[in-house]
């Protein structure tokens, strides 16, 4: 995983320009449709402004993120389309024990729900806290946004994508990333001149292009390193610590008793003729 | 008498404290019942802000290095051949081989399906350390079952398997240590991938080093504490001379871990240190209580050779062993300002499962020739024929020269 460099120019992925979002939560709406999730009994004025839901969930894979700040005397609003960000190197995936998250050639990060024995190593590892679990259920499994990957099979967009009515570009990774730099410097009073996305975990295939810095809208502060390489750096050493553990243990005891067996060995010998020795 | 009368009667004629373990226990396992009808979500109070709690924080990762004990001493006695320790292996792998089985019961409880659990088994993915850690505890918990089917062999005179189960001592025993410094470590590898998540006073790439080395001094400090109290509570024999050549051992690896610990914290820590005041008191805490304030008491020989004290110093240790693992799966890992606390469910079915170890501790004490093995009495030569093995240092405290 971390040895191979792919090259994730030709995956597809979101371009969100939070300058352009509205706040109309279509995205909200058509991914609860396409993913067929169950409302949630939620009052407004929970988070901050009019942000509903409070939080992603089981239920709700992708949200608004709502931020109140004033521009000129006057008060505005700035939002932030939290949702997977379908890294490149995955942490998820990297952590899985029995390798339920798979990062496709297509750019999705998939989850398979039969493979998952529920132990909730994704939720810890993920650094943007994108798995959710379904403690509604007796035997739960984790959810989280798909990408809409059988929507990508088919050539279409995803659902939340195909509804935004300015914000949400998807393409190829390489093209949003080329079009993201090309408004920053077409409109550089516009846009804060960062991506994020573009290097954060390694890379994502989410971009977001903002006005506000990123952690005022919420954004997580993550590491430019990609994750599985934090604990890959220990695990390869797994096979060598085993043998070189295991082999000097057994040429240790192999010296430490040598003695002894030299003295049995004598001591058959004198022994000869009579029943084996009992020691005592 | 039917079967169960005499069971009955068995019961009965217990130590009410080994009767108040039984239905601590019972409640556990109640509790464990209740999880797994009702769910996680209503009985546990775990939610997406906090996915592992109480019993990852304990019954894995503090429970595995807990269980240390037995490669540890394995290792020390066969290994390093110091050879007179070899009485306080077998209960340091009873010890061990509850402590595994009981870690199996706790991640069963705390997986979603735990149904699947085979699944490890079948889609392997070696990137991930959870996959590492449950295939060595699979691997690990045989061997120690294998190991345990000695006094086991002994007590049921089945001299044949015991014979085969003396030449493969050694294999095991380094099998043990292998396997052991894998998933030890490994689980400090867990915590690598929380960068930004886990607190710099605990966050940094030698964690699965640090892992192995403290495992090591709990291993060590729990078969102290477990000696002094099988002594004092069941009547059994007093170890003491043993325990205060162990007691010495213990400092080298209480400095070598202060050592790399302190190398750790302030060469290879790249976030703020000291921004959190409730989790440097924790952590100063752990350093303290937990590291120097029994390394400073071991240095002393009047310390070693004091049963009281030196069995306080080893309690110190496996305090600062459990606060320390707390500290990297649970405290460290809180967000400013969030909190998790253990609902009753998850209280009770961890109690269940430190009374079970208690308890079966004493049960298997009390049936199985553990203490009473005095290898100086037993031929460990390897068999050249498959003769049956000297009557005598089979049944339970019959022969046993107090040597």
């Amino acid at each position: 995983m971390s040895e191979v460099t792919n090259d994730f120019s030709k995956s597809k992925a979101f371009l969100i320009d939070m300058t352009k979002c509205t706040g109309c939560r279509g995205c909200q709406v058509a991914c609860k449709q396409w993913n067929q999730l169950d409302a949630e009994k939620t009052t407004f004025f929970t988070g901050e402004g009019y942000q509903n839901p409070p939080l992603m969930s089981e239920h709700t894979f992708t949200r608004i993120k709502f931020r109140d700040y004033e521009k000129n005397g006057q008060n505005e609003f700035a939002f932030y389309k939290e949702m997977c960000m379908h890294c490149n190197e995955p942490a998820c995936a990297s952590v899985c024990p029995v390798g339920a998250f798979k990062k496709t050639k297509e750019g999705p990060v998939t989850y398979d729900a039969k493979r998952c024995i529920g132990c909730r190593f994704c939720m810890v590892a993920c650094p943007f806290g994108v798995p959710k679990y379904e403690w509604s259920k007796a035997f739960p499994l984790v959810r989280k946004c798909t990408g809409c990957y059988s929507r990508i099979k088919e050539g279409k967009k995803p659902a939340c994508a195909t509804t935004c009515p300015a914000a949400i570009t998807y393409g190829n990774r390489g093209d949003m990333i080329k079009e993201a730099s090309k408004r920053i410097e077409s409109r550089p009073e516009k846009y804060l001149k960062k991506l994020y996305g573009a290097e954060e975990a390694g890379g994502t295939s989410v971009i977001y292009l903002t006005a506000l810095p990123f952690d005022e809208l919420g954004f997580k502060h993550v590491t430019k390193r990609p994750l599985p390489s934090y604990t890959w750096q220990a695990l390869r050493l797994v096979p060598g610590i085993f043998l070189t553990v295991g082999g000097s243990l057994s040429l240790l005891s192999w010296f430490t008793h040598r003695k002894e067996r030299i003295k049995k060995e004598a001591e058959q010998r004198e022994a000869t003729g009579k029943t084996p020795k009992e020691e005592s | 008498m039917t079967a169960a009368k005499i069971i009955y009667n068995e019961v009965k004629g217990y130590h009410t404290f080994v009767k108040f373990l039984i239905i601590l226990v019972s409640l556990g396992a109640l509790a464990s019942l209740v999880r797994l009808v009702f769910g996680l979500g209503v009985t546990t109070n775990l939610n997406d802000t906090f996915p592992w709690g109480l019993w990852i924080s304990f019954d894995v990762v503090t429970a595995v290095p807990l269980a240390a004990g037995a490669f540890t001493l394995g290792a020390i006695v066969h290994c390093f051949h110091i050879k007179k320790l070899e009485p306080l292996v077998r209960p340091a792998i009873v010890t061990g081989f509850l402590g595994y089985s009981l870690v199996s019961i706790g991640l069963l409880v705390d997986l979603g399906q735990p149904q699947r659990a085979w699944h490890t088994l079948v889609y392997w993915n070696p990137h991930s350390p959870m996959f590492e850690v449950s295939m060595c505890i699979m691997a690990y918990t045989t061997v120690l079952f294998l190991e345990f089917l000695s006094p086991v062999c002994e007590k049921f005179g089945y001299h044949v398997p015991l014979r085969l189960l003396r030449t493969i001592e050694m294999p095991l025993v380094i099998a043990a240590a292998a396997i052991s410094t894998l998933h030890q470590s490994s689980l400090g590898t867990f915590f690598l991938i929380a960068v930004d998540k886990l607190h710099s006073l605990w966050y940094n790439p030698l964690l699965p080093l640090l892992f192995w080395i403290s495992a090591m001094c709990a291993g060590i400090s729990i078969i102290i504490a477990e000696a002094t109290m099988s002594h004092k509570y069941m009547g059994q024999p007093d170890e003491s001379e043993l325990l205060e050549t162990l007691a010495k051992i213990l400092p080298y690896v209480l400095t070598l871990y202060l050592t790399v610990r302190l190398f750790s914290l302030f060469a290879l820590t790249e976030g703020p240190l000291f921004n959190r005041p409730s989790l440097v008191a924790l952590f100063a805490v752990e350093m303290l209580a937990g590291v120097i304030a029994p390394l400073v008491m071991l240095m002393n020989e009047s310390v070693r050779e004091d049963s009281r004290l030196r069995s306080t110093a080893a309690w110190l240790v496996v305090f600062g062993v459990v606060m320390n693992r707390f500290n990297v799966s649970m405290f460290g890992m809180m967000e400013e300002g969030t909190m998790y606390f253990p609902s009753v469910i998850e209280s009770v079915v961890t109690v269940g499962i430190i009374a079970a170890h208690v308890l079966f501790f004493v049960l298997i004490a009390k049936y199985f020739p553990i203490f009473e093995h005095h290898p100086e009495t037993v031929d460990y030569s390897l068999p050249d024929t498959f003769h049956k093995t000297e009557k005598g240092h089979a049944p339970k405290g019959a022969v046993a020269s107090k040597a």
